[in-house]
C-alpha cells in the first residue's frame, strides 16, 4: 500500500470506455476532501468481473461496487472512504454468480443484425488477430487462457489448434460443431440462434491459427432457426468483408458452409461428425489417427465446440490473462449450463468455473420446486452422472465432477427431487444411450442392450442382487473397451446413482417397493386409516372412481381400478396415503 | 528400428506397425474378432484392448501405433477380465446353433469362446430373428450370425470396390446388408465370396450343394465326371492339417475316386484349351488387326459380374473364350461323351472350385448350355470338398497318389498355374509367343507379372514389337487400369496396355472365396508358390505342346476359333444393371 491508506480500483466492464470520466470523479471527489494523499485510484485492465458497468473496489477492504454511475461517486468517497461503511445498494448481488462471457450478447443484441454484433466489440477481436498477423501469438494467447473445450471433453483448445497448425498441408478445415443432443440441452442452440456472430468470429480466428481455408458448421436440423441465423450471419460476414477472399484486405481468404445433422446422437462424436459430413454413415472411428492430423477428407481438422468457439474472440480482444483470472487455477472460464428440471428457476445460466453446485441450484435457481426435498442433481447428460445432496459444495470444473464419476458435458443440469426414482432415472438415460449407440462396437451395442435389459428387471420386480453385479462387470466393459465415448460413459447414469443410491436399488430388488413412485409395477396408493380423516377429497379427485366408501365409513382404494396416477396421494392433506 | 517392451519382452519393429502387429513378433497373440490382416482397422469388437504405461485408457492394439520405449501389457488379469465380459457380450448376441452351423470347429468366436473356457452365459440371450438371404444360390447370409465386426463391408466396398453390402439400422439391430434391405441377388454383388472368407463366424456362408452332389452320385443312372479347378490342389491341405502350400493334386484325384465320381479330369487341361483360344484371340487383335485392343481376360466370373455391371463399355474388350470350368463342362458333354458313347443327359459334371462365383458362372448365359445341356451341372468350392471327403470316412493325408483319367486330365505348367495372379497372362504369352513366331520361348517365366502387388505392368518383346500388359487383381485395383484404358482411348493417346489380366479376389484364385479360411497375404504366397513349383515340374510347359490338346484339336475342333470351337467354347456379355430392381 506503500504512503496510502486505501486504494480505489476501477474497470468498465463493459463494452465502450467511461473509466476515464469515473477516475477524473474519484481523483476530484477525493481531493475536494483532501485526501488525494490518503487514497490512490487506479485504472486496472482487469477486475475479475463481466458486464457489470463500472466496477470500483477498495483495498484493503476488498469491499466491491458494481454498475455504478457518475451520481453515485460521491456517495462511496463519504460512505466507503470517510466513514469506513460499505454503500449497500452497490454491492454486486452475492446471489447474483452469474458472469456472461459467451452468452454476452445473447437477448442483448439483434442476432439478426451484424451492426449490433459491431457496436458490441464485434469483430475486434478478429481485427486485432488480423493486425498483429502472428499465428504463434493467437495460439500462445489460447494457451495463457487457459480455455479447454466446453463440448465435454475438457481438452486444452491451444494444443487442438497447435497440432493442426503444426500439419504441413495446403487444406486444412475447421469445423463448429452445433450437434447438440443432450436431452434436456440447448446451450449450442442458444448461442447459435442468440449470437451467431461470436461463433464465427472465433472460427476466422480459428482457420487464420490454424491455416484453414474453409469451415464448416455442422448443425442439427433440428434448430430451423439457429440455421437459418448462421445462414444469415455468413452472408452479412461476406458482405462486410469478413468472410471470403482477402479478409479484411489481408492476403487471408477463408469461407464457411453448414452442413445439417440428421439427429444422431453420437454425430457429436468427432470422427461420427466428420464421416457425417464426408456423406457417410455417422458411425465414429478408431482414434488415433486423430481428427487434428487425420480429419475431414484426411486432412488436419479441428473441431471445436459452439460455445468454445463464442469465447475465442473475447480472448483474444482482451487477452488470454484476463480470460484465465476468471475461474479457478485448472480450470479458466465461464461454463454455460441448461439448469432445469425440479428447480424454481429454469435457466439458461452462466458461471465462472469453480462455483459450487449449491451457488447455482439455491442462488441461481431459486431452490427446488415446491419446496420438496432436493434428492440429487445430474449433469453432463447421458454421459454424466447423478450426484448426491451430500456433494453440492463440490466446485464445478472438469476435475471436480468427474471425481464424483460424473463429467461437466456440454452443460446439461437437471434437479432432481424426492419424487424422482434413481432406477428410473438412470434407465431413462441408458435408454438414451442405447436408442442413440450406432451399434458398431460390441461393448457398447450389446453392453448397452444388456444394461437396459438388467435395469428394466428391477424396475419390474424381476431382479436379484446378482443384476447389481453384472451392472457393475459390463458397466466396466463398455467404460474400457468402448470405441467412442459414446459408450465409454453410458454407464455413468448407472454407476453414480448405484454408488450414491444404493438403498434406492435394494429396495427395488429386494422388498419390490419403488417410493418415488415412478416405477409402476413396484408400488400400490393406500389409505392409511389411522390418519385418515375421512375428508373424502381423494374419493371426490380421482378421475377413475377407483376409491370406494363413504365419509361415514372411510374409504379404500379398489387396486383393479387404480391407474396409479397419484393425484390421490398429491391432495391429501393429512399424508393419510402411502405408496 | 525402434525398441519397445510387450509384457515386459523387449522388441525391435520398424515405424508404423501397431501394436498388435508388434505384439506377433514376440509370440504374443492378442485376441481380435473384427482385425483381419487385409483390412484396415475397424476397432468394432473391443478385444483387442491392452495397457500402455502412462495411459489410464484401455487402448485397441489394432489401431494404436507402437512408438519407441512404449510400454506394453497385453494380458493383466484385469484386461482379461474385461476382454472376457465382452466376449460373453457378444456370446449373449449370437444363436447357439454352433452344431448345426457352417463354421463349426473353424469358428473365431467359437475358439476364442473355448479359449476362455466360458462355460456358462452370464447374459441374456439377445438373438434377433432376422431371415436368412439364400437370393444368390451361391452366397447365403444369415445376418442372426452376425457379430458386427464389419470385415465382409471393408472387403467388399474397400478391396473389392464393389459396394454391395454395407450396414442397416443402428444400435442393437444393426445389420449388414444390401443397401436398401434389399436381396443380396438384386444388389451389385459380384458373387466373389470374399465376404465369407473374411467373415469370423458362420453369417456368411457359400451356399453349400454337398447334398445334391451326394444325391448324384448314389444314382446309379448317372455318370460322374468330376473336375478340380487350379488352386484347389495347393489349399485342400489345409483342411486336413498339411502346412501351407502343399501340393495334393493326386491325392484329390484319388479322394474324388473314392467318393464315386466315374471320371476325373483336371481344370487345368481346359485352361490349357482356353489359353489355345484366347493367345489366339490375342493374336487375331494384335497381329492381324480383328477386334479391339486391349485384349481382357475373362477365366474369372465375379470380374465378369463386375465388368457387365460396371464397366459395360468395355464390353469388346472381353476376350470371348469361355472360363476352363466352362470349357471342361462343355467338352464333356460333347467331346467325351461321343467319344466314348455316353448320353450326354445322364452326365453330370461336377467341379471343384475354389470360388463361389463360379456357382453363379454355370447358367449365367445360354452359351453355357452350348452342348445343349448346361456344360457344368454343380460347383463344390474347396471347403465343400473337404467336408465330403471327411463326411465319406477318406483318410485323406494316407491315401495313395492316383493319375487323372486321359484325354482331359493331363495338363501343362501354363495350365496348372491359372491360379495365381499373373498366370493366365504368363499361360498366354507363352503360347502367343510361339502362335506369332512359330518357336517356343527359351525361358517360359515371366517373373514381371508374377507376385502380390495389386497392379503389375510390364511389357514383353514379340518379333522385336512391345506387348504392353498389365495384370490386375482384387476388384478394387481394376479401376486404375480400365480408366487408363479409357482415358487413352477418350484422347486418341497410344494404348497403354495391349493384354490384360484380371483375377477378383486378391491374389487370385489361390485367395478364392471359397478357399480354406484364414488367408492372408502369407498363406497367398505359400499357396502360389506351390503352384509355380508345379509348373516347374510339369514336363511340358505350354498349352500348346499339350498331347491331349493337340489330339482334341485334330480330332475334334479343328482349330482354335474355328467354327466348331466358337460355337462351344466362347460366349458373349451384356451390360447388366447394378440394381435388378
Amino acid at each position: 500500500m506503500g504512503k496510502y491508506k486505501k486504494i480505489i480500483m476501477i474497470k468498465d466492464t463493459n463494452t465502450g470506455n467511461r473509466t476515464s470520466r469515473i477516475y477524473d470523479l474519484f481523483l476530484n471527489s477525493l481531493r475536494e476532501r483532501g485526501l488525494e494523499d490518503d487514497v490512490q485510484v487506479v485504472r486496472v485492465a482487469d477486475i475479475n468481473f463481466y458486464n457489470k458497468g463500472v466496477v470500483a473496489r477498495i483495498l484493503p477492504d476488498n469491499i466491491t461496487y458494481v454498475k455504478i454511475e457518475e451520481s453515485d461517486i460521491d456517495r462511496i468517497v463519504r460512505i466507503s472512504i470517510v466513514k469506513d461503511d460499505t454503500v449497500k445498494d452497490l454491492l454486486v448481488d452475492p446471489k447474483d454468480k452469474q458472469m456472461r462471457i459467451v452468452l454476452r450478447n445473447c437477448g442483448i443484441i439483434d442476432p439478426e443484425s451484424i451492426d449490433d454484433y459491431l457496436k458490441f466489440d464485434g469483430y475486434k477481436g478478429l481485427k486485432k488477430v488480423l493486425e498483429e498477423n502472428n499465428r504463434d501469438k493467437v495460439i500462445e494467447e489460447l494457451k495463457i487462457s487457459g480455455l479447454c473445450g466446453r463440448g465435454g471433453g475438457g481438452f486444452p483448445t491451444w494444443m487442438k489448434w497447435n497440432f493442426a497448425k503444426s500439419q504441413q498441408t495446403d487444406t486444412k478445415f475447421i469445423i463448429c460443431n452445433g450437434d447438440e443432443g443432450d436431452p434436456g440441452a440447448y446451450m449450442d442452440r442458444s448461442v447459435l440462434e442468440g449470437d451467431p456472430h461470436s461463433v464465427i468470429e472465433g472460427m476466422i480466428i480459428a482457420a487464420f491459427a490454424i491455416g484453414a481455408k474453409k469451415g464448416y458448421l455442422y448443425i442439427r436440423a433440428e434448430y430451423p432457426l439457429a440455421i437459418s441465423r448462421v445462414e444469415m450471419a455468413i452472408e452479412q460476414a461476406h458482405q462486410k468483408g469478413l468472410l471470403g477472399k482477402n479478409i479484411l484486405g489481408t492476403d487471408f481468404s477463408f469461407d464457411l458452409g453448414i452442413r445439417l445433422g440428421a439427429g444422431a446422437f453420437v454425430c457429436g462424436e468427432e470422427t461420427a461428425l466428420i464421416a457425417s459430413i464426408e456423406g457417410k454413415r455417422g458411425c465414429p472411428s478408431p482414434r488415433p489417427p486423430y481428427p487434428t492430423i487425420n480429419g475431414l477428407w484426411g486432412k488436419p481438422t479441428v473441431i471445436n465446440n459452439v460455445e468454445t468457439l463464442a469465447n475465442i474472440a473475447q480472448i483474444l480482444l482482451n487477452g488470454g490473462k484476463r480470460f484465465s483470472n476468471i475461474g479457478t487455477e485448472k480450470c479458466a472460464g465461464t461454463k454455460v449450463f441448461a439448469l432445469t428440471g425440479k428447480v424454481k428457476n429454469s435457466s439458461l445460466i452462466e458461471i465462472p468455473m469453480g462455483i459450487t453446485l449449491k451457488e447455482i441450484i439455491y442462488d441461481i435457481g431459486g431452490g427446488v420446486l415446491n419446496n420438496k426435498k432436493i434428492k440429487a442433481v445430474q449433469t453432463g447428460g447421458p454421459s454424466g452422472g447423478v450426484i448426491p445432496e451430500e456433494f453440492f459444495d463440490t466446485c464445478i470444473d472438469y476435475e471436480g465432477l468427474q471425481k464424483l464419476g460424473s463429467i461437466m458435458g456440454s452443460g446439461g443440469m437437471i434437479v432432481m427431487d424426492e419424487d424422482d426414482c434413481m432406477v428410473d432415472i438412470a434407465k431413462f438415460y441408458l435408454k438414451f444411450c442405447v436408442d442413440e449407440s450406432c451399434g458398431k462396437c460390441a461393448p457398447c451395442r450389446i453392453g448397452g442392450k444388456q444394461m437396459l435389459d438388467l435395469l428394466t428387471d428391477i424396475s419390474e420386480g424381476r431382479a436379484s442382487c446378482d443384476h447389481v453385479d453384472q451392472l457393475k462387470r459390463i458397466s466396466k466393459a463398455m467404460q474400457k473397451a468402448s470405441l467412442c465415448g459414446l459408450g465409454q460413459t453410458a454407464s455413468n447414469p448407472v454407476l453414480t446413482t448405484l454408488k450414491y443410491f444404493e438403498e434406492e436399488y435394494k429396495e427395488h430388488i429386494v422388498d419390490r417397493r419403488c417410493k418415488s413412485g415412478k416405477c409402476e409395477l413396484l408400488f400400490i396408493y393406500e389409505i392409511i386409516e389411522d390418519k385418515c380423516k375421512h375428508c373424502g377429497l381423494c374419493q371426490k379427485k380421482c378421475p377413475v372412481d377407483a376409491i370406494d366408501g363413504d365419509r361415514d365409513n372411510g374409504f379404500m382404494i379398489n387396486q383393479e381400478k387404480c391407474v396409479k396416477c397419484g393425484q390421490c396421494f398429491d391432495v391429501c392433506k393429512f399424508e393419510a396415503i402411502s405408496r | 528400428m525402434l525398441k519397445a517392451f510387450i509384457n515386459n519382452i523387449e522388441v525391435e519393429f520398424e515405424k508404423g506397425l501397431t501394436i498388435l502387429e508388434v505384439a506377433e513378433q514376440v509370440q504374443v497373440k492378442i485376441p481380435t474378432l473384427c482385425k483381419h490382416k487385409d483390412l484396415a482397422p475397424s476397432g468394432a469388437c473391443g478385444l483387442c484392448i491392452v495397457k500402455v504405461e502412462g495411459s489410464n485408457k484401455m487402448l485397441r492394439s489394432c489401431c494404436t501405433e507402437m512408438t519407441e520405449g512404449m510400454k506394453v501389457n497385453t494380458h493383466d488379469p484385469e484386461l482379461v477380465e474385461v476382454r472376457r465380459t465382452v466376449l460373453e457380450l457378444i456370446l449373449s448376441n449370437h444363436p447357439n446353433d454352433c452344431l448345426t452351423c457352417g463354421r463349426n470347429n473353424d469358428c473365431e468366436l467359437q475358439s476364442l469362446v473355448a479359449d476362455f473356457a466360458i462355460r456358462e452365459e452370464s447374459f441374456n440371450k439377445i438373438v434377433r430373428e432376422v431371415p436368412k438371404d439364400l437370393s444368390t444360390g451361391t452366397i447365403d447370409v444369415d445376418p442372426a450370425k452376425c457379430i458386427g465386426c464389419g470385415r465382409c463391408i471393408e472387403v467388399c466396398q474397400q478391396i473389392q470396390n464393389v459396394w454391395a453390402l454395407s450396414f442397416l439400422d443402428r444400435g442393437i439391430n444393426i445389420r449388414m446388408a444390401p443397401a436398401g434391405d434389399i436381396q443380396l441377388a438384386d444388389s451389385p454383388c459380384v458373387r466373389c465370396g470374399q465376404c465369407s472368407a473374411h467373415c469370423p463366424t458362420g453369417a456368411i456362408f457359400e451356399h453349400d450343394q454337398t447334398r445334391q452332389v451326394w444325391e448324384e452320385l448314389q444314382d446309379p443312372d448317372k455318370f460322374c465326371l468330376v473336375q478340380i479347378a487350379p488352386s484347389v490342389r495347393v489349399a485342400i491341405g489345409e483342411g486336413f492339417g498339411f502346412p501351407v502350400g502343399t501340393n495334393l493334386t493326386k491325392k484329390i484325384y484319388a479322394a474324388l475316386r473314392r467318393l464315386g465320381f466315374q471320371v476325373v479330369f483336371d481344370t487345368n487341361f481346359s485352361a490349357d484349351v482356353t489359353i489355345m483360344e484366347e493367345a489366339t484371340e490375342f493374336v487375331q487383335r494384335f497381329v492381324h488387326k480383328k477386334g479391339a485392343l486391349p485384349l481382357i481376360t475373362t477365366c474369372c466370373p465375379s470380374w465378369v459380374d463386375f465388368m457387365e455391371k460396371f464397366h459395360a463399355d468395355m464390353i469388346e474388350h472381353f476376350s470371348s473364350t469361355k472360363s476352363p470350368q466352362e470349357i471342361m463342362g462343355t467338352l464333356c458333354k460333347t467331346y467325351y461323351a461321343e467319344k466314348n458313347k455316353i448320353d450326354p443327359g445322364k452326365m453330370k459334371v461336377i467341379s471343384i472350385m475354389p470360388c463361389t462365383a463360379k456357382k453363379y458362372e454355370i447358367s449365367r448365359a445360354e452359351e453355357m448350355f452350348a452342348s445343349g445341356y448346361q456344360g457344368t451341372d454343380y460347383v463344390l468350392t474347396t471347403r465343400e470338398l473337404i467336408r465330403m471327403i471327411k463326411q465319406a470316412g477318406i483318410d485323406f493325408s494316407s491315401l495313395e497318389d492316383e493319375e487323372p483319367d486321359h484325354l482331359m486330365g493331363d495338363y501343362s505348367g501354363a495350365g496348372t498355374i491359372f491360379g495365381t495372379t499373373g498366370g493366365v497372362m504368363e499361360a498366354a504369352l507363352r503360347t502367343a509367343y510361339y502362335f506369332v513366331t512359330g518357336e517356343n520361348l527359351k525361358k517360359v517365366e515371366f517373373k514381371n507379372v508374377r507376385g502380390l502387388e495389386g497392379i503389375k505392368e510390364t511389357s514383353v518383346m514379340i518379333n522385336n514389337i512391345e506387348i504392353k500388359i498389365a495384370v490386375a487383381h482384387g476388384l478394387g485395383n481394376v479401376g486404375e487400369v480400365l480408366n487408363k484404358i479409357k482415358q487413352a482411348k477418350k484422347n486418341g493417346d497410344p494404348l497403354p496396355y495391349h493384354f490384360v489380366e484380371v483375377m477378383a479376389c486378391p491374389g487370385g484364385c489361390i485367395g478364392g472365396g471359397g478357399q480354406p479360411y484364414g488367408v492372408t497375404n502369407e498363406v497367398r504366397r505359400l499357396r502360389t508358390e506351390a503352384l509355380y513349383d508345379d509348373d516347374q515340374k510339369c514336363e511340358v510347359r505350354c498349352s500348346h505342346d499339350n498331347p491331349f490338346v493337340k489330339k482334341l484339336y485334330k480330332e475334334y475342333l479343328d482349330a482354335p476359333l474355328s467354327e466348331k470351337a466358337h460355337h462351344l467354347l466362347h460366349t458373349k456379355y451384356v451390360p447388366r444393371p447394378e440394381y435388378k430392381k
